[in-house]
């Protein structure tokens, strides 16, 4: 079979002593990251990306190191979810549900374990259906022309902004700014400069890596001085950690449902490792019953929803890595890691390119392995962790944001620019204006123009010509569908979750 | 009653009709790019106008602005954060790293003798990892001090 030559090669590039040691590295720093509050995938692996491309790190080595990093912050999300109340980044906001009330009643080491063992089986498994499904996908992708890459742009942005503010008129607001951003500088097609205002260092346009970290960690720091650090973890204790067999056992089925449903949900665009982790926390409280006991602190309650993040994280690398659409805020920033690297996906990438694809799926593999060793074993140490206090940690994730992005083009300007970011990225978090599709809109916003310039140019001028397959057609649905139907479906989707959270910190 | 979104969205369809002015001064297109530079920036411009409109005449619920303390030293830490971005080049990295993450760490935990210590500490020791641990060429020092 194709799978197991392809895997083979992935392998052979990822079993080296160099990139192995990389994911261990990775994993271990990821963990650090997830488990840290204020500090998640997303944000994690921009400050780091700077950092990673000035060490002059190969492209399987880098894409080893920043995917481990990754897949680490998803398996640490749950530490201070569980520990604290408080989740380490969003899709770890279910685990909080059930880990906290365990971790009250003297469990907190039998919620790391069963959430440690339930990441492993999500992620192992959304890998495994990765390295089955991409090679499928890809095929259709080579049927994408212009017409339907613009279609596929406009789809992702209209999901992504459904699912990620209450307010449509705001998610779309913000990928326009995106957009508009992304235009900033030398022209596609021609040689002369737009909407630079005549500033020299904009004729190289807005750098996304600028922007990811002034948005995702610089904007961080504004918001612990504003709350002076309130959630600061010092004084948690693990008492013992052993290995709950049975109670594991039990949540057997929890993980593989959730696993299979995180997966989907991954793969969606816009969706994500958060919807992932409520759909699954929902269906399996739905399947126990009020006999289940859900949001008192029950293993399947904290088995379900970290089965689901961390396979919808491996689902989510479907689209990203087949059609170079990431779904959410952390494929978006994995986007940036190859497009620092010179690699564009898509489905060309698995045919050019597959030494990097299937190097990356073997090196997921691995990671998730090396993660389950350190989970569940090594979880005191990442507790530990939990104790810095934030006058140290923002202060020290300021300081790594800018010496990256120093190190990258060694201009103030890029700095500054970095700051503005932060301000703004503040600023809309306070209005509920999705920051997301503003990174999104920076990342595709070349793309996306120059596949309307092609496909008009190929049309002669044609408008309809953006319609005329029946991909195309379907992706224009979707795309509708996908923006029009939180509307409705939000009612149902956000209300109970509100309501779950307030029941636990009553 | 003024609010956040009203005043935002005016703001936004301000720069979207400045942008897409900009854009209309661009050259138009030819044979071999048949829409040129300015069609895909007006399709933006006009659809940021459309959203903000929406935003001017339903505004959402006032978001929570901190109080004026609060505002004074976010915008205080904005500052400091530009000025440390300016004196990076000219004064090495261990002076103004010191005093940028002191200030921070001050400001999200008010502890004199830690914020010190924090600033210190970082400054040093992200400059021994930056420097030797990783490579990157980091100056300590100004450079016309050590030559």
């Amino acid at each position: 079979m194709d799978i197991f030559a392809n895997l083979a090669l992935g392998f052979s590039v990822a079993l080296s002593p160099w990139t192995l040691t990389l994911a261990v590295i990775g994993c271990f720093l990821g963990t650090i990251i997830g488990a840290l509050p204020g500090l998640g995938p997303s944000n994690g692996v921009a400050i780091l990306i700077p950092i990673t491309f000035t060490l002059g790190l190969d492209a399987t080595a880098a894409l080893v190191l920043l995917t481990s990093v990754y897949y680490g912050a998803m398996y640490g999300g749950r530490i201070s979810s569980i520990l604290l109340n408080i989740p380490g980044d969003e899709p770890a906001m279910m685990t909080t549900l059930d880990g906290y009330p365990m971790a009250k009643q003297g469990r907190a080491g039998e919620a790391l374990v069963i959430s440690g063992v339930a990441s492993f089986v999500g992620a192992l498994l959304a890998t495994i259906a990765l390295a089955l499904v991409a090679p499928y996908l890809a095929r259709i992708a080579y049927k994408f022309g212009p017409a339907e890459y613009f279609a596929l742009y406009v789809l992702a942005f209209a999901t992504l902004g459904g699912m990620a503010s209450r307010n449509q008129a705001k998610a779309g607001l913000a990928a326009l700014i995106g957009l508009a951003i992304a235009t900033i500088g030398l022209d596609n097609n021609a040689g002369f400069d737009r909407f630079t205002g005549g500033n020299l260092h904009l004729s190289d346009g807005v750098d996304f890596l600028v922007a990811i970290v002034g948005l995702f960690a610089v904007a961080e720091v504004f918001f612990f001085i504003e709350t002076h650090g309130r959630d600061s973890a010092v004084g948690v204790k693990l008492e013992r950690v052993i290995v709950p067999w049975a109670e594991m056992w039990s949540t057997r089925w929890t993980m593989l449902r959730s696993s299979a449903v995180g997966f989907i949900a991954g793969v969606l665009p816009g969706a994500g490792a958060s919807l992932g982790s409520f759909l699954t926390y929902m269906m399996e409280k739905g399947i126990a019953g009020e006999k289940g006991g859900f949001g008192t602190g029950v293993a399947k309650g904290v088995a379900a929803p970290e089965a689901g993040n961390n396979a919808a994280a491996g689902g989510a690398l479907v689209p990203m890595l087949t059609l170079g659409v990431p779904g959410s805020g952390t494929t978006a920033v994995l986007l940036a890691v190859l497009m620092t690297l010179n690699i564009t996906p898509g489905p060309t990438l698995f045919a050019d390119r597959p030494e990097v694809v299937w190097g990356l799926i073997a090196s997921l593999l691995i990671a998730n392995f090396v993660l389950l060793l350190m989970n569940v074993p090594l979880v005191r140490v990442f507790v530990k962790v939990l104790m810095v206090p934030p006058a140290v940690l923002l202060p020290g994730v300021t300081m790594i944001s800018f010496v990256g992005i120093y190190s990258l083009s060694g201009s103030y300007f890029d700095l500054v620019l970095m700051i503005l970011f932060g301000v703004m990225g503040y600023a809309f978090r306070k209005m509920d204006i999705p920051t997301v599709p503003v990174i999104l809109g920076i990342l595709l916003g070349y793309q996306m123009e120059n596949n309307l310039r092609h496909a008009m140019t190929l049309s002669g001028g044609e408008w309809t010509y953006l319609f005329s397959s029946p991909i195309a057609v379907g992706l224009w649905i979707f795309a509708a569908a996908g923006f029009i139907a939180p509307i409705f479906l939000r009612g149902m989707l956000r209300r109970p979750q509100v309501a779950e959270a307030d029941k636990v910190t009553d | 009653m003024i609010r956040t979104d009203r005043v935002f969205g005016l703001v936004v369809i301000l720069v979207a009709l400045t942008y897409i002015v900009s854009a209309y001064n661009l050259p138009p297109g030819n044979l071999f790019d048949k829409l040129g530079p300015k069609a895909f920036p007006t399709i933006i411009g006009v659809g940021m106008i459309i959203s903000a409109a929406v935003l001017v005449l339903r505004p959402d619920e006032e978001p929570e602005w901190p109080a004026r303390p609060t505002l004074m030293a976010l915008g205080f830490a904005t500052v400091v954060l530009v000025a440390y971005a300016y004196a990076l080049k000219p004064m090495g990295f261990l002076v103004p790293t010191a005093i940028a993450a002191g200030v921070l760490s001050y400001q999200i935990t008010p502890h004199r003798r830690n914020a010190v210590l924090v600033g210190i500490g970082l400054s040093i020791g992200l400059f021994v990892i930056f420097k030797y641990a990783l490579g990157l060429s980091l100056f300590a020092f100004p450079r016309s001090l050590t030559g």
